[in-house]
């Protein structure tokens, strides 16, 4: 078994990184735990706390006890990071576990950002329609910015291949009966520039 | 999947039955926990080892490429917007050039549209992002078509393997 150290784990890491939020395809709910958490008595201190929030930025280790790993090198306890992790989700700082896949290296090459202008009052109502799709992995809503842009609600779709996509697109428009909806299909053919948004140099 | 129908620059991953599983699995999440790959091991009939083993496979391979809680970046104080231009085809490369060329331009994507240059901009606050906006607008000589998210509908993106 080849297992990486925590240290080159890490710095594997640091290497690897690009995150971007057309690339974010690690969406999902986090796993709730049930660890009781006691907010005063438990919480790290604040250096711990950024120094941890900097560990996990760059993704858990490898190992069989990953939060172990990351306790020592925060000189803390495995049992505190777990609650200082379950703090962290109960105020929705937390509100992800990622999982960041390389869609491409799986064969999700088609990248289609799909912009419908949508009536106000039933934004909610399409937006819920079309989350509910597995296809569509992101799904905004953002300003019209009129007379050039008439969009107010903005999905990602990652697809095999533009065809798929389309056909996809196609096949929700029919579902949810969109036909008479004004929507726009932009496919993604090159990135320019990827790389992490500088948010966290703040206090790392 | 049939390779062979395929052209492109981008290698398709090799993957076991095991990595599709775990990939599918994974993106549900992981629990909180003590031994964390030891319950998901559980789950897919296999051992915490060759989990491990697995996903250290993947990441080398480049099919993962980060693991783990996700912070929110609007919770940390941070502010993003998603960005376009309509550049005309004889600049591209030269506005893509001065776009990039802000530390605050996290990605930059080209699309098929008249606007055709999308980039998301992320700064510690909204001030400091409509700041970059203008400056872009000044440097390109092209007015940034600005869309701030106002929404965030609750999708569970799923990529099955």
């Amino acid at each position: 078994m080849s297992q990486l150290s925590s240290a080159q784990h890490l710095h594997q890491l640091e290497q690897e990184r690009s995150v971007t939020e057309n690339d974010s395809t690690g969406i999902f709910s986090t796993a709730k735990s049930n660890i009781a958490v006691n907010r005063e008595k438990d919480a790290l201190s604040l250096s711990q706390q950024q120094e941890l929030r900097a560990i996990l930025e760059k993704g858990l280790p490898h190992a069989a006890q990953p939060y172990l790993l990351i306790a020592q090198a925060l000189n803390t306890t495995e049992a505190q990071v777990l609650a200082q992790i379950q703090l962290w989700q109960e105020d929705s700082l937390i509100k992800r576990f990622g999982l960041v896949v390389k869609h491409r290296k799986l064969g999700f090459k088609a990248n289609a950002m799909v912009v419908w202008n949508i009536a106000d009052e039933q934004v909610d109502d399409v937006a819920a329609q079309l989350s509910s799709c597995s296809e569509v992995s992101l799904c905004y809503r953002r300003p019209r910015r009129l007379p050039d842009w008439p969009y107010n609600l903005f999905c990602m779709i990652h697809g095999t291949d533009r065809e798929i996509v389309t056909a996809q697109i196609d096949a929700m428009v029919k579902k949810f009966s969109l036909s008479y909806v004004e929507k726009d299909i932009l496919f993604s053919f090159k990135a320019y520039k990827q790389q992490g948004a500088r948010y966290t140099k703040q206090g790392i | 999947m049939d390779k062979s129908s395929r052209q492109s620059t981008t290698e398709l991953a090799e993957l076991s039955e095991l990595d599709k599983q775990l990939i599918n699995l994974l993106q549900r999440g992981l629990p909180v926990a003590e031994r964390p790959f030891l319950a998901i091991a559980e789950q897919l009939n296999s051992s915490e080892d060759e989990v491990l083993e697995r996903l250290n496979h993947l990441m080398t391979s480049r099919v993962l490429t980060r693991f783990g809680p996700m912070f929110d970046a609007v919770c940390l104080g941070g502010a993003f917007t998603l960005a376009a231009l309509a550049v005309p085809e004889n600049r591209f490369e030269e506005v893509a050039a001065q776009v990039n060329s802000f530390d605050e331009v996290a990605h930059n994507y080209r699309r098929t549209h008249d606007f055709n240059m999308w980039f998301v901009v992320g700064a510690e606050s909204e001030a400091e992002v409509n700041q970059v906006i203008s400056s872009i607008e000044k440097t390109t000589a092209l007015p940034v078509l600005n869309t701030p998210k106002l929404e965030e509908f609750y999708v569970q993106l799923y990529l099955p393997a």
